[in-house]
């Protein structure tokens, strides 16, 4: 009895194995594709690779946001920005937010959500919307003060029947501002420094980027 | 091959899982926000019930009795498990938009249910069709339920605009709505039967 269970646990384990050894080298490179897809969309164009070089940037007590650095030649274009919220209506939304020099949304990503179909989900494209700016938030600059919904007292208009959905959005892109703000100071103090890391390999330069991030 | 013929339409009419026999109703009414999503589901249930039903059968004179639950679960499970690989390889978007409901097939009663019911009593072929029927009528039964709310949700069936969107009624998207027209299917789909 014992023997036929353990058999058979036996023969799916090696069989699930070689099913796995089979698919994490294409699960692998869906992920990264959707990465690279995501950053593509929401920074200028670009020729580095922002996924190797991408650091942590903390914001506030204990969080800290993945930062993708977009570089034409040695000059950085541009930010983008790996950002959350867990304030949605059910379950975590994650976006990739890109900033320019200047302060400004370029473009935004959404990466995972589990808001609701037909409402809540609709923040994938409400807030691109580039014939209604009142809902917009591309190109809104975020040095003049944060984004907030109008039901808020802010300027951005929410979602119809989906203001959780739309507060817990704009969250995540105030963060992500936030981890923005943050990464152009080290990147303006520390122009010296950065010349140092930059001509060293990509992960050395990763680890200093991380250790000042610490200190 | 006659036979075998009447298993699979078995599947699909006589003993539909969804607007007969009622199983499974947990995938059926989550994943059907729209049709393409209900009809992936299907195809995936369908995967591991013609798999689980033809290994099972395989399997019925070496198991014995005692541990046939747990053998069962532990075969439908490695099936699950690779659908949901594959799924995640190479239709990653399609998985994403599924989710949990993946995994979830390991628990859907439909596929322990013909294990149980049929593939530990009949031979492999039997077994392949019965999987192959009930995976079928499933798999319909969820396409129409999912087009049929998409359609009425968002005024649209597979993403193809048929009227505009602000006509639509929000409420059949989510979930009330997935109860409302399963119920109307049920009722129509009995009266046609017993006609």
């Amino acid at each position: 009895m014992f023997l036929s269970l353990a058999i058979i646990c036996l023969t799916v384990a090696v069989l699930l194995s070689q099913v796995n050894k089979m698919t994490a080298k294409p699960i692998a490179e869906a992920r990264a594709m959707k990465l690279q897809n995501a950053i593509g969309e929401v920074v200028p164009a670009f020729d580095n690779d922002p996924v190797a070089e991408a650091y942590s940037m903390p914001v506030g007590t204990g969080d800290s946001l993945l930062v993708y650095p977009a570089k034409m030649g040695d000059k950085v274009v541009g930010y983008a920005l790996n950002s959350s919220s867990n304030n949605g209506f059910s379950g975590e939304i994650q976006i990739m937010v890109g900033f320019d020099m200047e302060d400004r949304i370029i473009n935004y990503a959404v990466l995972q959500h589990a808001e609701t179909p037909g409402l809540g989900s609709k923040m994938t494209e409400w807030f691109k919307n580039q014939e209604k700016p009142s809902q917009s938030v591309i190109g809104r600059d975020l040095s003049q003060g944060t984004l907030t919904v109008s039901k808020d007292g802010g300027n951005v208009d929410a979602i119809t029947a989906s203001t959780i959905t739309s507060r817990a959005f704009l969250e995540a892109i105030n963060k992500a501002y936030l981890a923005y703000s943050g990464s152009k100071e080290d990147a303006h103090s520390g122009t010296t420094e950065k010349k140092i890391t930059e001509s060293s390999s990509d992960k050395s330069g990763r680890i200093k980027e991380e250790e000042k991030n610490n200190e | 091959m006659n036979n075998n013929l009447k298993v699979l339409i078995n599947g699909v009419i006589k003993e539909n899982p969804i607007f007969v026999l009622l199983l499974g109703m947990c995938p059926t009414l989550a994943t059907t926000s729209s049709a393409i999503n209900g009809m992936s589901m299907g195809l995936a249930t369908m995967f591991v019930l013609i798999c689980s039903n033809m290994v099972i059968s395989m399997l019925k004179n070496v198991i014995p009795d005692m541990v046939r639950i747990p053998a069962y679960i532990v075969v439908i499970a490695t099936f699950v498990t690779i659908i949901e690989m594959v799924m995640k390889a190479y239709v990653p978007a399609l998985a994403d938009s599924l989710g949990i409901f993946i995994p979830l097939i390991v628990v859907n009663c439909i596929v322990l249910g013909r294990a149980e019911a049929f593939a530990s009593k009949n031979g492999v072929f039997a077994s392949i069709f019965d999987g192959a029927g009930m995976g079928l009528g499933f798999t319909l039964s969820l396409t129409v339920l999912g087009a049929l709310r998409e359609l009425m949700g968002t005024g649209r069936i597979f993403s193809i605009n048929i009227y505009p969107e602000q006509y639509g009624s929000l409420l059949f998207v989510l979930a009330p709505g997935a109860f409302i027209v399963l119920g109307y299917l049920i009722a129509i789909f009995n009266k046609l039967q017993h006609k």
